[in-house]
């Protein structure tokens, strides 16, 4: 039994210590918006925030999120309304199939908290995620666009 | 489109045979467009016809056959059935309709497959009638009740007019009385000319939840009471599962039961994916690899190259004048032989399904490319007949071709079949799709040019090797033995025609299929195909000392269309014009899926092994655009995924099983790598070409050109990962 904090609320969670997060939050809690996409830390698409830092759910245990703010997609606007990163996204058209989109999303919500007007270059050290659909060029255009709302 | 073997490949048309028997349908041509009995979308308000249903709120609920895998296709249908309905595109929603009330009603939608770029072009004409016939309806019915003549009333954003008196209703309010009037034997489309939702630049209609997490794709599916499996195949494609000790995990937490599954893979199902897989990982399996375990890719690179030899047998695709003659009597002869590995296509979702088995009923809920193949796999796994199973399409975390076949759907059946009554959610890994896709078929190309004196080019031959997706998937659409798909982009005519006009030329196929099973993969034969042919142009224009643009404008004088894509990328790239220091320029142009497609790119190199691609600038002329902001999506997004092939894909074979395990091996590019994409969509009019693949093919051959251009040196060989180059 861990005992997490999710989107602001705590929840007892029946699994073992050293499961993935990313599959505590999918199977156990119910949130699907996170997504698999490798389990080995390497595409991003279960990025969510661990004490307002991006983090891939796949690589991280349990028992490493006990007692830390988890934030997921479904946790990302304020009071339920849209962050400016998923409005910047709506205005443009970013999502293709939208699979790895809840794990940019997160991405890049963290590095404006981090860089609130990043450079073309901060978004390419910092924005890692794999989009095999390719949407990387609506992706740096809705970043700027958020940056500047 | 199935699996591999012959007997199941007639399945889906039986299935659909069958279950339209006696009905003298011709499929996907003779689409009913109503009747007499109204039939009720599930909350209770009336279609006017299989496309159409309309809610008293004037909310107008359009269904789309094809899949959604991100290409914008369910936007772009919907806009279509619009414009002819004349709604107001502000209440326009969507939904699937499945592949058992489909057939339940003799194919009402027709054909559920998207792939081969087809979604919109060759559904394009019935789905607007289905608009234009619920448009005429609508109108009729208001005229009917304000008792005066239909041809004195017009609609215009789901709003109906009676000219003369200004009376108004709405499409909602007379919808009722719409839905059981019979329909009209014709109706005339709009002339594109007309058009005000085709032809812009739309929002999608799926965007929203896609932000918010909402969207719900196969993985995502939650039933009651449902378990969850994880499965290994064996690792040598043609292997058998022997044996495996269940014992060793059935302890484990979570675990309900190991099952055997076809008669090579084995999967264990738990309460949670987690654990099903844990255990999987734990269970200990005896597999009979067959007798394929000793194939690599050098075998298979060897036995290519032996096909690259005009001494063996070859099916010839497209041929004019005599090749060898030319060949023999040339000035001046250039030969260079190319290859193109295996691909996986690597969708960011996993393969999946989820099904619930019972004795009288089987549904499938999954993300497919094809609704109708995905359902024919659940009759066939289930042993039911079609009015017993239904599928339930969701969104696909991408599709690329790979979701266009069954197997996961089959597997997932068969295990839901061992637990009666317990919905199955079946997950491969990352790992299992690695190994176990259905791949970009691997070719080598041995190109022959030849010159006169005068340094025209007097013949060209284009000798392919390698495999055949048909024979593995289709065998029935071989035409006496030879895959015409190999050819596309070098065909004499057609959607896939070549380019060039060469007094003698010959384009042949040496069919060499090894046990790795191909599958269709976003523009399959136009990647390789694009690269051999535009490369070589490069190398032949070169060994006549001639610009490569002027050289290929020389020979493409009876190819208007190719010839305006290739001039539209040329002029804005600046071809001609100094390029910024350091940058280099490459060009190409092809032709597939019924489009033309030309690209231009700016790259610079570093040591000879880092390469900058800086833009690239693509035209197609689809004929028809309907959304062009989706279709510019479209054009970069195809060149992500073919530049990763090109720089860091290639699928090797070791021992009979697919090396590359998951992204750490299989790489794929990051927004750092994303050149600039510049496109240009220039629709000619007049023919229906597809969006999601055609592009894809020019960014690679654009790409290894400037690499010439900058270090003088050719690559003919991809992926560029195995040479030591990479992105700088
Ligand atoms: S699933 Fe976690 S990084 Fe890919
Ligand atoms: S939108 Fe499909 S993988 Fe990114």
């Amino acid at each position: 039994m861990a005992n997490l904090t999710i989107n602001g609320k705590t929840i007892d969670v029946d699994v073992e210590a050293d499961t993935p997060l990313l599959w505590a939050i999918r199977e156990n809690v119910g949130l699907t918006g996170t997504k698999y996409g490798c389990g080995i830390a390497q595409c991003g698409a279960c990025t969510v925030h661990i004490d307002g830092v991006a983090m891939r759910s796949c690589g991280v245990s349990v028992s490493e999120a006990v007692g830390k703010q988890i934030t997921t997609i479904e946790g990302l606007g304020p009071n339920g309304a849209l962050h400016k990163v998923q409005e910047a996204w709506i205005a443009n058209d970013v999502p293709q199939c939208g699979y790895c989109q809840s794990g940019m999303i997160m991405a890049v919500a963290a590095l404006l908290k981090e860089k609130p007007k990043p450079t073309d270059q901060d978004i390419d050290e910092a924005i890692t995620n794999i989009c095999r659909c390719g949407t990387f060029q609506q992706v740096r255009e809705a970043i700027h666009e958020a940056a500047n709302a | 489109m199935n699996q591999h073997s012959m007997p199941k490949l007639n399945r889906r048309a039986f299935v659909i045979g069958t279950a339209t028997a006696g009905a003298g349908l011709a499929l996907g041509l003779d689409l009913p467009f109503g009747g007499p009995a109204v039939v009720r979308a599930a909350d209770g308000a009336p279609e006017i016809n299989a496309w159409v249903v309309i809610r008293p709120d004037d909310t107008v609920v359009i269904r789309i056959a094809r899949s959604e895998m991100g290409q914008g296709t369910l936007t772009g249908l919907a806009q279509l059935v619009a414009e002819e309905l004349e709604c107001d595109w502000s209440k326009v929603t969507t939904e699937f309709p499945t592949p058992g009330q489909s057939v339940a009603r003799k194919r009402a939608w027709g054909d559920f497959s998207t792939g081969g770029s087809r979604g919109i072009r060759t559904s394009q004409e019935y789905v607007r009638k289905g608009g234009a016939t619920a448009r005429v309806m609508l109108i009729q019915a208001a005229a009917n009740e304000w008792k005066v003549p239909a041809s004195e009333c017009t609609a215009a954003n789901s709003v109906i007019t009676h000219t003369p008196s200004g009376k108004t209703t709405t499409y909602g309010k007379v919808v009722e009385a719409a839905a059981k009037l019979d329909p009209p034997a014709d109706v005339k489309l709009k002339d594109p000319k007309d058009w005000k939702i085709v032809g812009k630049g739309v929002k999608r209609l799926d965007t929203s939840d896609k932000t918010t997490g909402k969207t719900v794709y196969g993985i995502d599916i939650k039933l009651p009471g449902m378990l969850n499996a994880a499965i290994k195949d064996c690792p040598v494609f043609g292997g058998k599962l022997t044996s495996f000790d269940e014992a060793k995990v059935m302890g484990m937490k979570g675990v309900k039961k190991v099952v055997r599954v076809n008669d090579s893979a084995v999967a264990v199902v738990a309460d949670t994916w987690w654990h099903a897989k844990t255990a999987l990982d734990a269970l200990p399996v005896v597999w009979d690899e067959g007798p394929n375990a000793k194939v690599s890719s050098a075998t298979i690179a060897k036995w290519l190259g032996e096909g690259l030899d005009d001494s063996q047998q070859a099916f010839v695709g497209n041929q004019n004048g005599d090749v060898k003659a030319a060949i023999a009597g040339a000035a001046k002869k250039v030969e260079a032989v190319y290859n193109y590995p295996y691909q996986n296509h690597a969708t960011m979702e996993p393969m999946n399904a989820t099904a619930l088995y019972t004795s009288d009923k089987c549904e499938v809920w999954c993300g497919t490319q094809n609704g109708e193949a995905a359902f024919a796999a659940t009759l066939e796994a289930s042993g039911l007949p079609a009015d017993k199973c239904d599928v339930h399409k969701l969104m696909l975390g991408g599709g690329f071709g790979r979701r266009g076949q069954t197997d996961y759907v089959r597997q997932t059946v068969l295990i839901a079949k061992q637990m009666p009554g317990t919905p199955i959610k079946l997950l491969w890994s990352r790992e299992e799709d690695m190994q176990h896709g259905l791949y970009h078929p691997i070719t080598q190309c041995k190109m022959t040019g030849a010159f006169d004196a005068d340094n025209n080019l007097t013949a060209l031959h284009i000798r392919l090797s390698g495999q055949s997706i048909l024979f593995s998937l289709r065998p029935e659409a071989l035409v006496n033995g030879k895959d015409p798909v190999a050819f596309q982009g070098l065909n004499a005519s057609g959607e896939a025609a070549i380019g060039y006009t060469v007094p003698n030329l010959l384009v042949e196929h040496s069919m060499r299929n090894p046990h790795v099973p191909p599958g269709f993969w976003r523009g399959v034969n136009v990647n390789h195909n694009a690269i051999y042919l535009e490369c070589f142009m490069d190398e032949l224009a070169q060994s006549v000392g001639q610009d490569p643009l002027e050289f290929r404008r020389r020979l493409m004088t009876k190819h208007p269309k190719h010839l305006a894509v290739l001039n539209a990328v040329a002029e804005k790239i600046g071809w001609g014009t100094p390029a910024p220091q350091g940058v280099y320029r490459g060009i190409a142009q092809h032709m597939g899926y019924g489009s033309y497609v030309a690209g231009a790119a700016e790259i610079s190199v570093t040591d000879g092994t880092k390469i900058k691609v800086h833009r690239i600038v693509a035209a197609t002329d689809p004929g028809y655009a309907v959304n062009p902001a989706q279709i510019e999506r479209q054009i970069a997004g195809s060149f992500v995924y073919g530049l990763t092939g090109l720089f860091y894909g290639g699928c090797t074979v070791k021992d009979g099983r697919i090396e590359q395990s998951n992204f750490d091996n299989y790489n794929s590019m990051r927004i750092n790598e994303m050149p600039k994409v510049e496109s240009i969509i220039m629709p000619s009019g007049g023919f229906w070409g597809g969006v999601g693949e055609p592009t894809i093919c020019v960014a690679g051959p654009a790409v290894l050109n400037a690499y010439f251009a900058a270090t003088g040196k050719r690559i003919r060989s991809v992926p560029l990962r195995d040479q030591n180059i990479t992105f700088a």
